[in-house]
């Protein structure tokens, strides 16, 4: 009788998501990743895009679902279109550059051309054809697209359920996120683009993890001031996580920040006691200003949706996947559109505090991630363990919660993700 | 050209390189104006700083918070500490009138740190104000020309 290893086993990829554990394969798995390109990010709702991105008719930004190339472009009429960025004669990319604003897309290779809708319009020298090119047929592929709350998603797979309820639950997170427009409609303004060597889920992972804040942004608490490190002391707080289903969860971090528009009349914080008489000074009433302020300050909750963009706090953050062990991440900034030159100034300082490559938090993230990848290729037997609060996890009206620094919400993703992958 | 002029900043500005290369990191918050910032911005072409995200844009404030987090062992990106070497050259004057001199350089910087050596190259913008028989630093862009690209993390002061 031998006693053999799970490896030796040949876990499913079913057996290797446990509702306590996952497998390390599904960090360091070139074939897994392979898998994930097309069970996960081919077969789902992936998000592409903040509607403010492409503001106006021909507006158009490059992206990625999975590792596939794609355009979203608002056309015309206004009506949003995702296109994989591929000819459909000899596949070269008919788009370049991260953002823009053109009349159509021109293949550099033949020139061929393309109207925003996708449509092919023309090709040069169409004679040796003889008629038999069959153009209705030829345009660049386009995607399904639905948008909720001005986040655009698409997908490849046509006959998925409706956006609205693939996200369920989350929707509600997604209104209350918006609030930090503070009456002005949200705006991407920027983003910083950094990867990392190591796997989309560790990053998926990090969003819903309040456990690791205290540890690896030490030197971001001690860069801002006693009541805001206060205000981040949230672990052993009565913050939750709550699974959503579908994949997506929220973590409330700092509970009184939930809602926006709420709480009005607490004190203004010290730390927006100058931006606060700036506004005054601009003449905006009172109960406006508090309003701004406290949006300037973002949401108390980060929420996760499955499987590559999250509303955390103050900004979008998108992840791309490239290889098994590398991913893009994007912090893309939120301002509001119109808002006050003061408050939007204050916004992008906060961002910068934090976030990006000189950023005081994210090069310690990453340096995490790094590290998780890097153990990762240790012990090819081993679990990650996500069983942290799953003793405390009681059913809610929209999933289950457990404590704020419970690894609920990592479950929920690997559930969707067994789900996906073993469809 | 006058020479003379483009010596002291080159002077001024290798003194400052050296300085960060080494650590002397007190002593590079005393050489800028109380009101001196330090950006480096993502897109190359822009010059509103204030208006639009960059990757850093330092009051005194944000200098000395940043100057704190390199040297506090807090952060384990910055721990083991980057060892960086720059070469600064390529000046030129851009404006002088006597009191203000803006000059142009390019700075080429290697790093090191665990076992990955990087390479930056930037254009870098300085607004000096003459102080004693020196400058203070009033402004410092740093335009990497790979800033719209993907960076990883940039532990120290470029």
């Amino acid at each position: 009788m031998t006693n053999k290893t799970d490896a030796q086993q040949a876990l499913t990829l079913g057996d290797r998501v446990q509702a306590d554990r996952v497998h390390t394969s599904l960090y360091t798995d070139p074939a897994i990743f392979e898998q994930e390109m097309d069970k996960v990010f081919s077969s789902t709702w992936v998000w592409v895009a903040h509607a403010s991105e492409i503001p106006e008719a021909g507006s158009y930004k490059n992206t990625y679902i999975g590792v596939q190339p794609v355009i979203v472009v608002r056309d015309r009429k206004q009506k949003v279109h995702v296109l994989l960025n591929r000819c459909r004669h000899r596949a070269a990319t008919v788009c370049e550059g991260k953002k823009g604003k053109t009349n159509s897309f021109v293949c550099p290779y033949h020139g061929w051309s393309y109207s925003l809708d996708g449509a092919l319009r023309g090709v040069p020298h169409p004679e040796s054809y003889a008629d038999q090119l069959e153009k209705g047929e030829l345009g660049l592929v386009s995607l399904r697209v639905e948008e909720y709350a001005g986040m655009i998603f698409a997908t490849m797979k046509n006959d998925i359920e409706p956006l609205v309820d693939y996200l369920g639950p989350a929707k509600k997170w997604m209104d209350l996120f918006m609030k930090q427009g503070a009456g002005y409609p949200i705006k991407v303004a920027g983003e910083h683009r950094f990867r990392f060597p190591g796997n989309w889920k560790i990053q998926l992972e990090n969003t819903t993890d309040a456990y690791h804040f205290p540890l690896v942004h030490k030197s971001f608490l001690s860069s801002v001031d006693k009541q805001t490190e206060e205000m981040l002391d949230f672990v052993g707080g009565s913050g939750y996580v709550e699974d959503l289903g579908n994949g997506h969860s929220v973590m409330v971090m700092i509970p009184q920040l939930i809602d926006l528009e709420e709480n009005l009349d607490a004190p203004i914080p010290a730390r927006f006691a100058e931006l606060a008489e700036q506004l005054r000074a601009e003449g905006h009433a009172d109960q406006e200003v508090r309003r701004i302020v406290r949006a300037v300050g973002g949401s108390g909750f980060n929420l996760n949706i499955f499987p590559n963009v999250a509303c955390s706090m103050a900004f979008f953050r998108v992840l791309q996947p490239i290889s098994v062990n590398e991913t893009e991440i994007h912090h893309a900034v939120i301002t509001m559109d119109g808002g006050p030159q003061v408050a939007n100034q204050a916004r992008l300082r906060l961002h910068e505090h934090f976030q990006g490559p000189m950023g005081f938090g994210t090069p310690d993230d990453s340096e995490a991630w790094e590290r998780v990848q890097k153990g990762a290729s240790a012990g090819k037997d081993l679990w990650i363990m996500l069983n942290r609060g799953l003793a405390g996890e009681k059913p809610t009206p929209d999933g289950r919660a457990s404590d704020v620094s419970a690894e609920t919400g990592m479950r929920a993703a690997y559930q969707q993700w067994k789900k996906l992958m073993t469809a | 050209m006058n020479t003379e002029l483009i010596t002291q900043v080159a002077a001024f500005i290798w003194q400052e390189a050296d300085m960060l290369d080494h650590g002397e990191y007190a002593q590079w918050l005393e050489s800028w104006t109380p009101d001196g910032l330090y950006i480096v911005p993502i897109d190359p072409a822009q010059t509103d700083f204030a208006n639009t995200l960059n990757y850093a844009y330092d009051n005194a404030e944000m200098r000395e918070k940043r100057v704190a987090r390199l040297g506090s062992g807090e952060s384990i990106s910055t721990s083991p500490v980057p060892r960086t070497v720059r070469d600064v050259s390529r000046f030129r004057v851009l404006s002088n009138d006597g009191t203000h001199v803006t000059v142009r350089c390019a700075q080429n910087l290697r790093e090191f740190r665990k076992d990955v050596l990087k390479h930056y190259t930037a254009d870098v913008s300085f607004e000096l104000v003459r102080s004693g028989g020196s400058f203070l630093i009033r402004r410092k862009v740093v335009r990497l020309i790979n800033s719209t690209d993907t960076l990883q993390g940039i532990g120290y002061i470029l």
